[in-house]
């Protein structure tokens, strides 16, 4: 019995900490209308920097503890609306998402040129001596730290309800959300509304970050991800709506952690499996099981209609013998490359080359995902691990070739997908993709570490193929003309999809879901079969580079992360096309060997002194890259597509000023501006098809 | 009466409060209906039940001698209830022609992934042909391949028409299809819709604000107030009934 009351305070102070994390989270929601899946990155912040001011530094608590969260925290907030946020108040949801994931991804890998790549330990709490207990009931425990968490969360949560219920700021608040643009309608300064609550918000991030540092025996930026996690499973129990029911979701789901992992049996491979991932998968159950959010879709701003349409795609506004000759270009510049790598390159562009090349196949899942079904789908990465494990194991196991391996993985992976989308998808926006992220993480946490998934400790090999006397394993430029073939398949059926049914009825659905029903289109069948889809191509992709390492290494190749990052690269780069995915995968690798080549050697001449480098090609790239996702708001359909549109414009342009100045017809047929006006047609006799 | 779509005391409530009180309302085969009343009278609500959107607290509607309770909106779409909206919902980034080329690979039911694989998914010559088709019938040829957002609300309207058409429905919903429209514009419209109408034979329930429009489309009108059914019959009777004209027409006419 005193056993299970001090779980139940342990718990309460978990849940305290969890509480407060979503607490910000659905105020964040309520108040700008992000959803911030960076939350716990910002958390982090402030956790390392109370920890370097505190451990490192030794300086004493009331200092850190300032300058960690009553100066970094809300100064971070204050940078993030100004700088980023304030222009996205009128974006997507989809858009924000996107933003936010960026931030999730660079936050970290920022703090940690500074902070160091390695978690540090040794952490302490805001009040001294903190791991002092006393045990006033008994032989139940309870730290000072525990103590003070759980006061703090309720002073917080005090001071949150006489903010939102008695004052002018709070209602103003509530009223930004809804709509920015009423909101300033009715005289209110939108911009120092929401610049207040990302403040707020920012600060209670960075005190839960303080707060919980003690609960680890690190500080890690993983630690914070996961954990936030748990606070996001309490917001998504509070439909990210009710701040009280957020804070009771929060502390309950800390005890129930705490209480499961006492009383779950120790022995089985399961059971051990599933104690580190209850965070994820309590949020997959909630998601999938909550009431409240079931076919629940995003607010839509009652003044959305005064956005411009969607740009049109560079492929629209060109006139044929401007497509016929791009396309030359593209070939041309294809054939330079391919026979500058086959004939002069050294090994390690050939490396670039097959890696860019497989990473091209799965990026096409994200185009066909996110492009098509207009879903973002966070475990992208997931998928192809099972592709490439499954490739593995069946090719180790049952000595299966790795070819005919690769088309039962991607039927797998495909099957996969469509199991996790029938549940999944009658999620809106958000919720689908913080169910993908949960589904990603409990794979990566539980399922990858089974001997007959991810092979335990030492991954399952895969042969490379020989086919005819064409020997795989001896040649790299032979797999690659084989990864090239494979990706042409690829590409081609993409197209084959989008221009087919299954890309109508996406557009459809994309264009006006309770339209697409109206008539006739089955929107859950619709995106299953993009699901699967887009799982089966992932696994193709998860396949070769599993044949190409010649072993399926789960971790680091198929780890949530490189999905988040993936993800985020595509969507920022340009998801609706195929040569957009193509464009991303090549453009990683090409600017990640330029940073190794040449910007690595000048920073550790000129800037080595002033940070920690662990990883740094990998840390700079995905800086640079995340960072580029913030132009997604701007550019929904992607810089690269729009870049392309833009100069496919201005050639336009200058061939019909030539050709209208030579005396011809205007070769501009089908360009931006049409000579016809279409009104009513009243006269109905037009020219007869 | 050969009931097309009838439905039986549809009752719906909305946290206490009665949106529907037993509203009773039956559409023959090929008849233009008509369902008015003042704004808040119930009439979304009512075609929102229709379609499967809303679930009914009680009643029940059965279309072409089926019962549809339990049905979800796309089936209904497919057993022949097609509709257009009063804030138009069309499918942004299409052209027209796209429009019901979608619509009728949606009826004819030919669309499969692995068709799609086989580059068998593009459209054939004769969705193509019916697709034309519908534009010359509604006039829309000159806007036929122009994306929707370049097109005005009239032709918008005309495009959610001609989308339902293309489904073949049995019976159309139009929900305040003059909504947003001048005079001039609605009258085009009353006009393509009473000529395809008359070509085409479906039956129509048209919920709508402007009395004109109503009076010179339909045949018969049910009148709702408060979530209840206050008057049906012919319109020359309805419009005659003070109790309608007290709740809905004040002294206009």
């Amino acid at each position: 019995m005193e056993e299970l009351i001090s779980r139940i305070v342990v718990g309460m102070s978990y849940g305290s900490v969890y509480a407060l994390l979503a607490v910000g989270l659905v105020l964040t929601y309520k108040t700008s209308g992000v959803f911030n899946l960076a939350y716990g990155a910002q958390a982090f912040v402030s956790g390392a920097i109370y920890y370097d001011l505190r451990v490192r530094h030794d300086l004493p608590i009331p200092v850190a503890l300032l300058v960690a969260v009553f100066i970094v925290a809300p100064l971070l907030g204050l940078v993030l609306d100004r700088g980023l946020f304030r222009y996205l108040r009128n974006a997507t949801a989809i858009a924000k998402l996107v933003t936010s994931l960026a931030l999730l991804v660079a936050i970290p890998q920022i703090l940690k040129l500074w902070f160091g790549q390695n978690p540090a330990a040794g952490t302490q709490g805001i009040v001294p001596r903190g791991d002092t207990s006393y045990n006033p009931f008994g032989d139940v425990f309870v730290s000072r730290n525990d103590l003070a968490t759980i006061l703090v969360t309720l002073l917080v949560v005090i001071a949150l309800t006489v903010l939102f219920r008695y004052s002018a700021l709070g209602l103003q608040m509530r009223a930004v959300v809804e709509s920015a643009r009423l909101t300033e309608l009715a005289g209110i300064n939108a911009d120092r509304v929401s610049t207040a609550s990302w403040v707020l918000c920012s600060f209670l991030a960075g005190l839960a970050g303080v707060l919980l540092a003690p609960l680890f025996a690190a500080v890690s930026d993983l630690n914070y991800t996961t954990l936030v996690v748990v606070a996001i499973s309490a917001a998504a129990v509070a439909s990210l709506s009710s701040i009280p029911i957020a804070l009771a979701g929060g502390l309950g789901l800390g005890v129930l952690q705490q209480i499961l992992d006492r009383y779950l049996p120790t022995g089985s491979v399961l059971a051990s499996n599933i104690r580190p991932a209850l965070p994820f998968i309590a949020l997959f159950l909630v998601l999938i099981f909550s009431p409240a959010l079931r076919g629940r879709r995003e607010l839509a701003d009652p003044l959305a209609g005064v956005d411009p349409p969607p740009p049109a795609l560079a492929s629209t506004v060109r006139s044929a013998a401007l497509t016929n000759a791009t396309r030359i270009f593209g070939v041309v510049v294809g054939l330079l490359a391919a026979y500058y790598i086959f004939f002069h390159a050294s090994g390690q562009w050939l490396d670039i080359a097959i890696r860019a090349t497989i990473l091209s196949v799965i990026f096409l899942s994200i185009t066909v995902i996110t492009g098509m079904a207009g879903q973002i789908s966070l475990c992208q990465a997931t998928f192809a691990g099972i592709g490439g494990c499954a490739t593995a194991q069946l090719a180790t196991r049952f000595g299966m070739s790795v070819l005919v391996a690769m088309l039962i993985a991607a039927a797998l992976s495909a099957l996969i997908g469509a199991l996790l989308a029938v549940p999944a998808l009658r999620l809106g926006g958000i919720f689908l993709s913080l169910a993908t992220f949960a589904f990603a993480l409990f794979f990566d946490n539980v399922m990858a570490r089974f001997d007959w998934v991810g092979g335990g400790v030492v991954p399952e090999d895969a042969p490379r193929p020989t086919i005819g006397f064409i020997n795989f394993d001896q040649s790299d430029k032979a797999f690659l003309v084989l990864c090239l073939l494979i990706l042409l398949v690829v590409a081609v059926l993409v197209l084959a999809v989008r221009s087919g049914t299954t890309g109508r009825y996406l557009d459809a659905l994309r264009g006006s879901e309770t339209a697409a029903a109206s008539i006739g289109i089955n929107a859950a069948r619709a995106r299953i079969t993009s699901f699967a889809l887009a799982a089966a191509i992932a696994g193709v992709g998860g396949a070769m580079l599993t044949i190409y390492e010649r072993a399926a290494n789960y971790d680091p190749n198929f780890v949530y992360f490189q999905g988040l990052i993936w993800v985020v690269l595509v969507v920022s780069l340009g998801s609706r096309s195929v040569e957009g995915a193509i464009q991303a995968a090549a453009g990683l690798f090409v600017f990640q060997a330029v940073i190794l080549n040449q910007v690595v050697p000048w920073l550790a001449d000129h800037v080595q002194p002033w940070y920690h480098m662990g990883q740094p090609p990998q840390t700079l790239a995905i800086i640079l890259l995340s960072l580029g996702a913030f132009t997604y708001a701007k550019h929904p359909e992607g810089i690269l597509e729009f870049n392309k549109r833009k100069s496919l414009e201005a050639i336009q342009r200058l061939i019909d000023r030539r050709s209208s100045k030579g005396g011809a017809t205007s070769a501009g047929g089908g360009t931006l501006d049409g000579s016809e006006t279409v009104g009513l047609p009243a006269a109905a006799g037009g020219p007869a098809s | 009466m050969s009931g097309l779509l009838s439905a039986q005391s549809v009752t719906k409530k909305f946290a206490g409060i009665t949106a529907l009180d037993s509203v009773s309302l039956d559409v023959g085969d090929g008849e233009v209906v008509g369902l008015i009343g003042p704004n808040g009278a119930g009439k979304t609500t009512f075609f929102n039940c229709l379609l499967g959107l809303l679930k009914l607290d009680g009643g029940s509607v059965t279309f072409d001698g089926r019962d549809l309770a339990g049905v979800p909106t796309h089936k209904r779409a497919r057993l022949g209830i097609g509709r257009t909206f009063q804030r138009i919902e069309l499918f942004s980034g299409m052209s027209p022609r796209d429009h019901f080329l979608v619509a009728e690979r949606v009826r004819n039911g030919r669309g499969a992934l692995w068709k799609d694989l086989l580059f068998l998914g593009r459209p054939s010559s004769d969705e193509n042909a019916r697709a034309d088709a519908m534009l010359e019938l509604l006039g829309l040829q000159p806007a036929a391949d122009r994306p929707i957002e370049s097109l005005s609300l009239g032709v918008g309207r005309l495009v959610e028409i001609g989308r339902a058409l293309m489904t073949e429905p049995k019976l159309v919903l139009l929900d305040e299809p003059s909504s947003g429209l001048d005079r001039h514009e609605t009258e085009v419209l009353t006009e393509q819709l009473r000529t395809v109408q008359r070509e085409r034979g479906f039956a129509v329930l048209l919920v709508e604000h402007d009395v004109e429009f109503v009076r010179s489309l339909v045949e018969r009108v049910f009148v709702l107030d408060f979530g209840t059914l206050i008057a049906s019959g012919t319109t020359a009777e309805v419009f005659a009934d003070s109790a309608v004209r007290k709740a809905y027409l004040g002294d206009m006419v």
